[in-house]
């Protein structure tokens, strides 16, 4: 469906995109994550057409749209576009907004297209005689995904679409636009710094930093398989220990984990919600057996900075608060689940 | 001259929206054929000079003429300057936060002189005070005629600065007295920069207040010079010295402001001020105000009234006022309109790029517009006896001098105006299928008008109400309003001058309100 190969681009001799390839399924949504300034924006801009690529090509639904030596229009592309602050017209109602990209036809059919539009982003159709300014954030931001939608892209373009919002707003916005992409079975591409958003929304998520994808695949791939640490450690908390492989077990400062590695010494990573800390009753030295430094408690949860045995940094396990164990209390940390080593 | 905005700081652009910066053909065609016309004025002084010769250049500049002048001009800028920044700024701290009574009152009627150009005030205070003339007189008339200058920005920075801050210094062991001068005063460094800047250069280029009341200046002098010799060498020395005047203002005001920018730090809307309790100083400040209003604004209204009185109805001669009033607009309406499609591809290039075109655009606009009015029209003048003959006293040439003086207040407009148009509504609009063409009119133009027209009426008044390159420049038979007002009161018949004074009055009204309004409205923002 959309299939880009070798992208590049610099500013001013700083390389902004270093060679990139994407491929994007039909009706599938792809997320790409990253760093702010790590290049995902303006992989977005160069497929809207905003801005021209030095190499590689970008095709779209079969015809090239953009080379370094050619590139179509933005507005021949039939892509949506949504932008961070959903960008809609402060001259124009909701309704003309929706209208705006809507060609050749008569009154009455414009009028229900926006009514059926409003109502495909759950908003009422009464909006339509409203001013932007009249609405919230998560309004705003609904009436521009209806107003991309008008034009039925063959692509839709969400550039940070909820990190104007705040925390409960993007919550349910992210759901009602998830499922609507979904069920319309329109390709998207989403750019996005938040991981817990990139990981929640897309089929296919691709991870960048500095220009380049470190990993791209299903984001439960992304997460539990990361294929470096800075892809690990971008998704989510994660545990490092040195630990040495043997034989499909990890040995390490908390004891011996699973893992699908080679043979040798190497770096364990594992998640927090795979560790639980259980108190061992205190009879004498074990292994793998820590203390518990700190206890936080943060009411659903209970932050435990437990010091394990050995030349090894306290670790931090989260879990639920219910009996949490007392300060100086002996704890043995399980693993559920595989760990994963880097070398 | 009347009303010219503020100056504002230039708008910082995004990142992004530098990154983009692609000017067509069309646009960068017409932003160098713009810049070229502005080197035009600082050329002809250049290359005056160079034709003359060295040592007749030296001959013409050191005289007993020319160090009479120069200490007039200086002076005038020494003493006024000052004096505009002392009302000015005085005047704003009262109305903007004080309890003095009926500040709602008084407001508007500090910007009020703007509608009341220096020439028409000058003619009124002759009308009071026959004898009025020198240097004295001169101070007294451009500082009720420019302190405005410095009243508009000033206010509207004080009602911008957060009162937070005072409050700190209150609460750190500062007094009333204390907290203005150590944490108010420094944060209205720029605007007291910019205003002073604005009043310095308008002495500098004004000529009929004070031609009418025989106060020579720079100007006034290039003037006479002009109509006795018509291309002279010597008009074009003191043009010189003139423009080197000019430059040295705008330096001292660039050297003065430095890189500072002074920012609210932290975040939250501001809360309006808690005003400072006058007490027993409410009197002598009511009197104050009173007598600043009185002098700026009384003195010109009355003797405008008394004139008409004494006219009666003989001077109502509305056939030549309906002319004139009809030419003034054809020929303003001309250049606001010229002006202000010509300020788009400008503030385009200043707003959307960040190159060296825009950089040049700008410095090229700022340095020509302050540059007096004569030393642009006496150059248009000759390059247009030299090189294209047809031109000289036709439309398109005194047009074209108009555009080079008020384009900064078109482009200020505009720019302001298309800066608040952010890229990623165009974008949007491209992404929805809209061609670039398209997106301009159904975007970007549409958001732009309001702006532009308020940088049309601006250039309106401007051309209005301008005096000096219209006498040089007019093809002959025009008689707009001010050429008319002129050529009565220079025969000394006041009562007849009187009926244009009173239109060209109520022609800048309403671009006073609008300049009043936007000084609001950035308040509140």
């Amino acid at each position: 469906m959309v299939d880009i190969r070798g992208l590049a681009k610099s500013f001013n001799d700083h390389v902004v995109l270093d060679h990139i390839d994407l491929q994007l399924e039909k009706g599938s949504t792809t997320a790409v994550v990253g760093a702010s300034g790590c290049g995902k924006t303006t992989l977005l801009r160069l497929i809207a057409g905003f801005e021209t690529p030095d190499e590689g090509t970008i095709t779209i639904d079969g015809s090239q749209v953009a080379s370094a030596k050619r590139a179509v229009a933005p507005h021949r592309r039939r892509i949506g576009y949504v932008a961070q602050d959903g960008a809609l017209f402060p001259h124009l109602t909701v309704g003309q907004n929706i209208a705006y990209g809507i060609r050749g036809e008569g009154r009455d059919k414009v009028r229900n297209r926006i009514s059926e539009l409003l109502e495909t982003v759950s908003l009422n159709p009464s909006f339509a005689d409203r001013r932007p300014d009249q609405l919230s954030g998560g309004q705003q931001q609904r009436v521009a995904l209806a107003r991309a939608l008008a034009r039925q892209p063959v692509l839709m373009l969400l550039d940070e679409p909820f990190s104007a919002l705040d925390t409960g707003l993007r919550a349910s916005t992210r759901k009602v636009v998830a499922s609507l992409l979904a069920d319309a079975g329109i390709t998207s591409l989403l750019v996005t710094h938040d991981q817990e958003e990139a990981l929640s929304i897309a089929d296919q998520v691709a991870v960048m930093r500095d220009g380049r994808f470190t990993q791209v695949g299903s984001p439960q791939s992304v997460y539990r398989q990361p294929g470096d640490r800075f892809t690990a450690e971008f998704l989510g908390d994660s545990i490092t220990l040195p630990c040495v492989v043997a034989a499909g077990f990890a040995d390490c400062a908390i004891g011996r984990v699973a893992v699908r590695a080679d043979d040798g010494p190497g770096t364990l990573l594992l998640r927090p919600e795979q560790l639980v800390a259980k108190v061992v009753s205190d009879s004498g030295e074990l292994d793998g057996v820590g203390r518990v430094l700190a206890v936080e408690f943060l009411g659903h949860d209970v932050l435990l900075t437990i010091d394990p045995a050995g030349d090894v940094e306290p670790i931090i396990v989260r879990q639920n608060s219910l009996e949490p164990p007392s300060i100086d209390a002996k704890v043995r940390i399980e693993v559920v689940g595989n760990g994963v080593v880097f070398t | 001259m009347t009303a010219a905005p503020p100056i504002p700081a230039p708008a910082a652009g995004s990142p992004r929206s530098e990154a983009t910066a692609r000017p067509g053909p069309l646009v960068s065609i017409t932003v160098a054929v713009l810049v070229a016309a502005t080197c035009i004025p600082l050329g002809y002084v250049v290359w005056g000079t160079v034709s003359v010769g060295w040592t007749r250049a030296y001959e013409l500049v050191v005289r007993p003429r020319v160090g009479e002048l120069l200490f007039n001009t200086v002076a005038l800028v020494i003493v006024t300057v000052p004096l505009c920044v002392l009302i000015g700024v005085g005047l704003a701290w009262l109305t903007e936060r004080t309890d003095l009574p009926g500040r709602g009152f008084w407001r508007p009627l500090f910007v009020a002189p703007l509608a009341v150009p220096a020439f028409v005030n000058s003619y009124a205070w002759v009308g009071v005070v026959p004898s009025i003339h020198g240097l004295w007189a001169g101070v007294l008339i451009t500082t009720l005629s420019y302190f405005p200058f410095m009243y508009l920005p000033v206010a509207a920075t004080l009602r911008r600065l957060d009162p937070a801050v005072e409050e700190s210094a209150r609460a750190l062991g500062s007094g009333s007295i204390g907290v203005f001068f150590r944490v108010v005063f420094p944060q209205l460094r720029l605007a007291i920069l910019g205003g002073g800047l604005l009043v310095g250069l308008h002495l500098l280029s004004e000529f009929g207040a004070f031609a009418m009341i025989r106060f020579d200046t720079f100007t006034v002098a290039i003037f006479q010079q002009f109509q006795a010799t018509f291309d002279g060498a010597a008009g074009s020395m003191l043009a010189g010295v003139l423009v080197i005047l000019c430059l040295v203002l705008l330096t001292v005001e660039a050297v003065a402001r430095g890189k500072v920018r002074f920012a609210r730090i932290g975040s939250g809307a501001p809360r309006a001020a808690t005003p400072n309790h006058l007490g027993h100083s409410t009197i002598p400040a009511l009197l104050a105000v009173t007598v600043v209003a009185v002098l700026s604004l009384g003195v010109p209204i009355w003797t405008l009234l008394r004139w008409l009185w004494i006219g009666g109805a003989d001077v109502w001669d509305f056939a030549a006022l309906g002319n004139s009033l009809g030419q003034t607009i054809g020929l303003a309406g001309t250049a606001a309109i010229v002006t202000t499609v010509l300020a788009f591809p400008v503030a385009w290039v200043a707003v959307r790029s960040s190159g060296l075109l825009a950089r040049t655009v700008e410095g090229a606009n700022y340095v020509t517009s302050a540059l007096p009015g004569i030393v642009t029209a006496l150059a248009l003048v000759t390059v247009a006896i030299h090189f294209v003959r047809p031109l000289y006293q036709s439309v398109p040439l005194i047009v074209g001098a108009y555009v080079l003086l008020f384009m900064p207040r078109a482009l200020v407009n505009v720019r302001a105006g298309l800066a608040q148009v952010p890229l990623s509504l165009e974008e949007a609009s491209r992404s929805l299928g809209a061609s670039p063409s398209e997106t301009f009119v159904r975007v970007t133009l549409r958001l732009t008008a309001p702006a532009a027209a308020a940088g049309a009426c601006m250039v309106f008044v401007a051309v209005a109400t301008e005096l000096t390159a219209t006498l040089l420049l007019a093809p002959t038979g025009t008689r707009t309003l001010s050429m008319m007002f002129w050529s009565w009161s220079s025969e000394l018949d006041y009562a007849a001058a009187a009926p244009y004074a009173m239109v060209l009055v109520l022609l800048a009204i309403p671009v006073t309100v609008l300049l009043f309004r936007q000084s609001m409205k950035v308040a509140a923002l």
